[in-house]
Parts: structure tokens; sequence; C-alpha cells
């Protein structure tokens, strides 16, 4: 099986602009509502931001929070919410440690980053204009974490 | 109709009524939006002769049709109402979340007026609004009051706007800060809430934002964003605005000790350059925005460790070389004073400079400026100075509240060095060594403004003499000023000006959001309607030639400095201008619109000569 793919956020390059929020609604909802977002901007004053989505938890607590079984596992290690089942109770949002699950207002049901399924890889990522949003394996964050740390050492030593 | 909400929210402050009012699409082509409606309701609200402090003048909170949309910088919005600075219109624009909220929450505005008996605020939600109780709030600062009204109200996405301590106390330079950094700064917007106990706007909004054509927009604006990395942002991204300390310096343009000299030997030290270096810990961005020029400041050391704020160049520049102060630390507290007491950054540096030259020149004793030795280049009196005009505190506090033109007319010297045009100060431009954007900041309507018309373009971009004037340049600050006002009426951010191709493509930006079919010759008609309204508003309340002007030092005296030596503005040569400017606009000579004018612009010609 391929290694999951996470949307990650750069929290020095994060700016706050919540272009992300409305890029995602407009490609899943077709209208501008950020609050419909599946991935969410949070700023914590005076200097930080992120941007958060679903993390692809290997047990997610969704899932096992949900006392109708309404979201169930995909493959890509994304969870999918089965519509029918969901009675927007939002024990699920509880549970999630990342708020990465919101409740649709009008339709009262739950809904989760879907990463863009079909596309050419998440629309969020796409359009950031900082580049602090990559969809890309936790294994790639860390490789790419040590080689930071190793040229900072370098560096040093020079 | 898309793009609008449709609708706008009228308050009265004394009966405490809410009501739901219609936004009518003729009023939406004709006026566009944000600066347009501000102009076009406080025209048409504002009865004649009303005092700017009192329940009958209008405070109107107003967006336009691209709030809200993936548009690049588009969460905008316009305060506006008759000013207690100038006594003409009064406006200011802010960026950041009340913008994008307010339309999310279902509506375009807020039209406000009278009293209420304590202080309130105004909360808005989806489709409602309500006035609640604020004697919580009282004397809190803008930052206190975000955090309190969010965690009363259990919801950390709630955007307040709000006033500090200053507004309260009725200063006429107070200001309505946002999302902690952003500011209706100028012209007093913050005093109009404070005369109507109106602590703050909270808003929270989840409704969906409808424009016309959204899959054509997103491709525009996917091209926009783009471009708003490339070359023509790149100032703003990197060192932002304060990038312009050593430009100005180089050109001889930076207001040194209350402009008298336009350079400072140690602008070195309060450079952007030195700014991002030392000073700036994130970069930050206003919603929907893809350049990010806020460039936030935590001071980690010394005698000012700990202040914090967002430093652009205004008001790094007024409170710093224009008062003779380099210290960036001293800098950024007096800047965090500003923006959470509640005043002006511009109008505080350009009055704390007009006091420590009465101080300087023997006007003010040690007496007169609660013991401070206010002399040129003294940061820690400068921070101490901006502090006590904050909040009236003491001789000085009582003195200089509401500005130089009032500071000396209390005094009773000293009028002849207060860096003001309608009573209002100056931004961060020197007089006479940059005439044209004399001339555009002494005309325009809101009184000694650099963002009416960009009248600096010319002068520093060396397309004319900028050390002379003559009947020509009125074309530059009328092109400016139409096509500015378009700009504040959609709203966009002026950093994004430089993005567009030209004209049309700002022109289908409107048209992708609102679903119409202007022309571009059609929109920059809007903008000079627009600009005639709020100029009518200005006549409606006593406005003539003698407003126009330049304060006296721009014509006697000199500039002494390396570059720009012996600088001065030939008083017949700004008469010549001036006439220029007027004839342009097709009005009179002293500056009032012809009847045949307001006529072909769909206005009302009552007024006109």
């Amino acid at each position: 099986m391929e290694a999951k793919k996470i949307i990650v956020c750069d929290t020095d390059k994060c700016s706050g602009c919540e272009l992300c929020e409305y890029v995602c609604s407009i490609f899943h909802e077709k209208t501008v509502n950020w609050s419909k977002s599946r991935i969410r901007h949070v700023r914590i004053e005076p200097t930080f931001d992120i941007a958060i989505a679903c993390r692809k938890c290997e047990e997610p607590l969704c899932i096992k929070a949900c006392p109708r079984d309404a979201i169930i596992s995909v493959e890509d290690g994304s969870v999918k919410i089965e519509k029918d089942k969901c009675n927007g109770c939002g024990w699920c949002i509880e549970a999630c440690n990342f708020g990465a699950l919101k409740l649709d207002w009008d339709k009262k049901v739950v809904f989760a980053c879907d990463f863009c399924e079909g596309q050419d890889g998440p629309k969020c990522v796409e359009f950031c204009p900082y580049d602090a949003l990559e969809f890309t394996t936790l294994d790639q964050v860390g490789r790419e974490a040590g080689v930071k740390a190793f040229k900072r050492i370098i560096e040093e030593l020079e | 109709m898309k793009g609008y909400a449709g609708k706008f929210l009228r308050v009265d402050m004394t009966t405490g009524e809410i009501r739901t009012d219609t936004l009518s699409e003729e009023t939406a082509r004709k006026f566009l939006g944000g600066y347009g409606f501000v102009a076009n309701t406080l025209y048409n609200e504002v009865p004649e002769g009303t005092d700017p402090l009192s329940p009958e003048n209008v405070l109107c909170f107003w967006t336009g049709p691209v709030a809200g949309t993936p548009v690049p910088v588009s969460s905008k919005y316009i305060m506006g109402a008759r000013s207690p600075a100038t006594g003409f219109i009064g406006f200011g624009i802010a960026s950041g979340g009340p913008a994008s909220e307010l339309k999310a929450a279902g509506w375009d505005g807020i039209v406000v007026t009278g009293k209420a008996d304590s202080l309130k605020y105004l909360y808005v939600q989806n489709g409602q609004a309500e006035l609640r109780e604020a004697a919580y709030l009282k004397g809190k600062t803008t930052w206190e009051t975000e955090e309190m009204i969010r965690s009363e109200l259990s919801d950390e996405e709630i955007r307040v706007s709000s006033i500090g301590p200053a507004g309260e106390l009725l200063s006429c330079l107070a200001n309505v800060t946002n999302d902690r950094n952003r500011q209706v700064g100028r012209s007093g917007m913050g005093c109009v809430m404070g005369s109507k106990n109106l602590k703050a706007i909270a808003i929270r909004g989840t409704g969906s934002i409808e424009v016309a054509h959204l899959d054509e927009l997103m491709e525009l604006c996917s091209d926009l964003y783009k471009r708003c990395r490339g070359p023509a942002t790149e100032k703003y991204r990197v060192l932002g605005t304060p990038a312009n300390v050593l430009v100005h310096n180089r050109l001889g343009c930076l207001p040194t000790n209350n402009f008298q000299k336009g350079t400072f030997e140690r602008a070195e030290e309060c450079s952007g350059e030195r700014m991002l270096e030392t000073m700036v810990k994130k970069v930050m961005a206003c919603p929907s925005c893809p350049i990010a020029c806020d460039h936030i400041n935590v001071v980690k050391e010394g005698r000012w460790a700990g202040a914090v704020s967002s430093v652009d160049y205004e008001s790094l520049e007024l409170l710093g070389p224009n008062c003779g102060v380099s210290d960036l630390g001293a800098i950024t507290k007096a800047v965090e004073l500003c923006d959470t007491l509640g005043i002006d950054t511009i109008s505080a540096g350009v009055t704390v400079s007009w006091a420590m030259e009465a101080y300087e020149k023997g006007l003010l004793t040690r007496e007169d400026t609660n013991g401070l030795d206010l002399r040129f280049g003294n940061d820690e009196a400068m921070v101490e100075a901006v502090r006590v005009m904050c909040l009236r505190e003491g001789k000085l506090g009582e003195l200089i509240a509401d500005g130089s033109a009032r500071a000396a007319e209390r005094l009773g010297k000293g009028s002849e060095f207060a860096m003001v045009n309608k009573k209002l100060e100056w931004g961060a431009y020197s007089l006479r060594s940059l005439q044209t954007a004399t001339l555009g900041f002494a005309t325009s309507v809101r009184g000694a403004c650099y963002l009416r018309s960009g009248s600096y373009q010319p002068d520093v971009k060396g397309l004319v003499d900028r050390y002379k004037l003559d009947r020509s340049r009125g074309k530059f600050v009328f092109d400016g000023e139409n096509l500015y006002a378009i700009i504040d009426s959609m709203i966009i951010c002026k950093f994004t000006r430089g993005i567009y191709k030209d004209n049309e493509e700002i022109a289908s930006v409107i048209n992708l959001v609102t679903g119409w079919d202007v022309t571009p010759e059609e929109m920059i008609k809007t903008g000079e309607r627009i600009h005639n309204m709020a100029k009518l508003f200005n006549v409606k309340f006593g406005a003539h030639r003698t407003d126009d002007y330049p304060p006296p030092r721009a014509f006697d005296e000199k500039m002494y400095d390396d570059v720009s030596d012996g600088a001065i503005i030939v008083r017949e040569q700004y008469d010549e201008a001036l006439s220029g400017y007027y004839e342009e606009r097709r009005w009179t000579e002293d500056g009032i619109p012809t009847k045949a004018l307001l006529e072909e612009l769909g206005l009302d010609v009552s007024l006109g000569v």
C-alpha cells in the first residue's frame, strides 16, 4: 500500500490569509462559505498561524466516538461520513484532537477533508499563496526535518 | 443582485431599535459600494449643520461587492461619518475579518444614528443583530475588548471592530481597531463611535456569499494570486511599507523634525531593512490576501522589551524621524499604545512633533508638558506624550488630545507649524520636495490625505519636476482620484493596484462578481461620480477654495537638508496648480462643482453653481 499523504502546514510560512478556506468551500460547495471549509485556519495572537485538516490518524478517534457508525475508514487513510447515518450529534468533533471535523449548519451533518478525491491533489495546497501547505507523507516530513537539522549542524561546525 | 447581500442594518442607539433596509440595485450601480456608499449615505442623511458629536450624526459601516469573495485582498470595510476632526466628510478603510464576516452574516452595511444612554456594543449574526451592555468593557483597550467579547459570547470566530479609551474620551483623532492590527485610522471615526456610546461592533456570519460567475472568477483569481507573489508587490512582502524610509531619505522627502527637513541623519537605524533584521517576528496577512504586508514587531530587549505591534511606514516615520526618533523599540511601543488605546498613529506622530517644536521654540515649558523634556529625538518623551495624548492625562494630554490644529488654538500660538490640512495631520510625505503630492493631499476631501489619489507617484517616479508646480498637475490628481474612488468602493487593497493589467481587468472583476456588464469607461465615470458626491458633502458643510491649501510652512519656510535644500512652494504656482485641478474637475474657481457636471453625473444639482 502506498504511504498515506496528509496536508501539513509550515507555520513559519502560513500568514493566516485563509485562502485555503475560501478555495476549499468553492471547490466542494460551489459557493464561497469558509464555515464549510474542510481545512481550518487557527490564529493565536500575536504571531502564530496554522491551517489544519484531517490527519488520517492510525486509529481515528472520530470513528470510535460515533455512536451510529456513520464514519468509516477509507483506503487512503481518510474518513468518510455516511450522511444517511449521521445525525449531527458532534461527538466526533469533540473526539478529534485537531478540530478537523465540522458540522454543516445547513445540512446538519458532519463533514471532513476528502483530500479533493478524484482531483490532482488537494486544492488548498495548490492555491496556498505562501507555499505553507504541502501534501506529503509523514516519512517525507521527518526526512526533511532531519536534513534541515543536519544542515544546521554542518553550518555551525563550519 | 450578486456580490451584495442586498440589505443593511439601521441601528438607532437612542431608542435601541434595529431594522433592516434594502440596498437597491440602482444605488449599487450608481455608487458601487464602500466609499461610494459612505458619500451617498452621508450626503443624503446627515442634516445640514449637524454637530459631528451629536446623536444626529450618521455613522456608517459599509462593505462593497467583492467583500467575502476570493478576489485578492477584498475583505475590507469602510466607516464614515461627519468628521469631528475636519468638520467635512470623515472615513477610514480597514482590512480584516469584519468585512467578509458581515457579508457572510447577510448584510452589506450598518447605518448607526442616535446615542445610547450607557455604553453598548452591537452584536451582528446571521440575519439578526442586538445591542448589548458594554459597561464591563469601559476603559478597556481594543485588544482586551476583542478578547473579552469573544469570551463573553463563547465564540473565538467573532470579529470585532472596537474603540479604545481615546474613543470613549472623545478624542477627535480616535480610531477603530479590528483584528488587533488593522485600523479605521483617520478622521476620528472612533470619536463618533464614542459619542454614540458604541464601544464595539462584533460580527459572526456563516452564510454563503454568492457571486455571478464563480468559475470564471476563480480562473482570473488564480492568475491574480500568482501576480500577487510577483514583482508588483515585492516591496510590501519583503520589507513591508517601511521600505520607504531609505527611499524617501535618499529623495529628501522623509519628513524630519515636524517637516522642517527631508532627510534624517539616523534613517538607517529605523529603516525597513533594520526593522526586518531586528524586530519583525512574523509577517501576517489579512483574510483573502496573498501578499502579506503586516510586519509584526516584537521587541525582545531593552527599555521597550515586550512591546508588540504591526508597524507600517506612516506610523514608523511620523512617530520616528518626524519626532527625531530612530529607536525602533520606542516606535513599536508608541504604535502599540496608539492601536490599543485608540488613536490614529499618523495624527499622533504629527501632533507630538508639533508639541516638540513648540517646546523647542519655548512656546511650551516643562510645566505644560507633564514635566517631559519634549525635545526632538527624546524617544522616552515621545512614547509618554503619545500615552498621555490617548488618555488626556495632565496638562499635556488635555492640550494635544485632539490634534495639533486644536492644540495650537488652545495655546493661542504655533498654528503656523501645525502640519495639517482641514485640521487633519499630514501623511509622511514632505510638502516642499513632493509638490504634486502636496496638491493631491491638500485637495483631498478628507484632509491631508495620501490615499485619495496617490499623487506622490508622478513626483517619486520622476515624471515631473517635483520641486515645482504648474497648471498641468491637476490631471494627475484627477485621474488618481477617480480610479482610487473605484478601488475604495469595490473595496480592494491599494497594494493590489499594480497586479491588474489595466482598468478593463478591474472592471471584469466587478462584472464577474456582480453579473453586470460595466465598461472601463463607465467604471471611471462612476469613480468621478463618487468623488463628486464626497465633495458635495463638504460643500454642504461649507467647503471653499481656502480649505484646499497646505499648511503655511509650505510657502513660508525653506527646507534645509542635503538633498532638498532651499525647497519651497511658490504660492502663485500653487494657486495656478489648484485652479488647474478645479478646471480638470469642472469645478468653479472656489472649488464648487458646476450644475452641468452634477447633472451629467446624475447627482443632486441643488448645491452646484
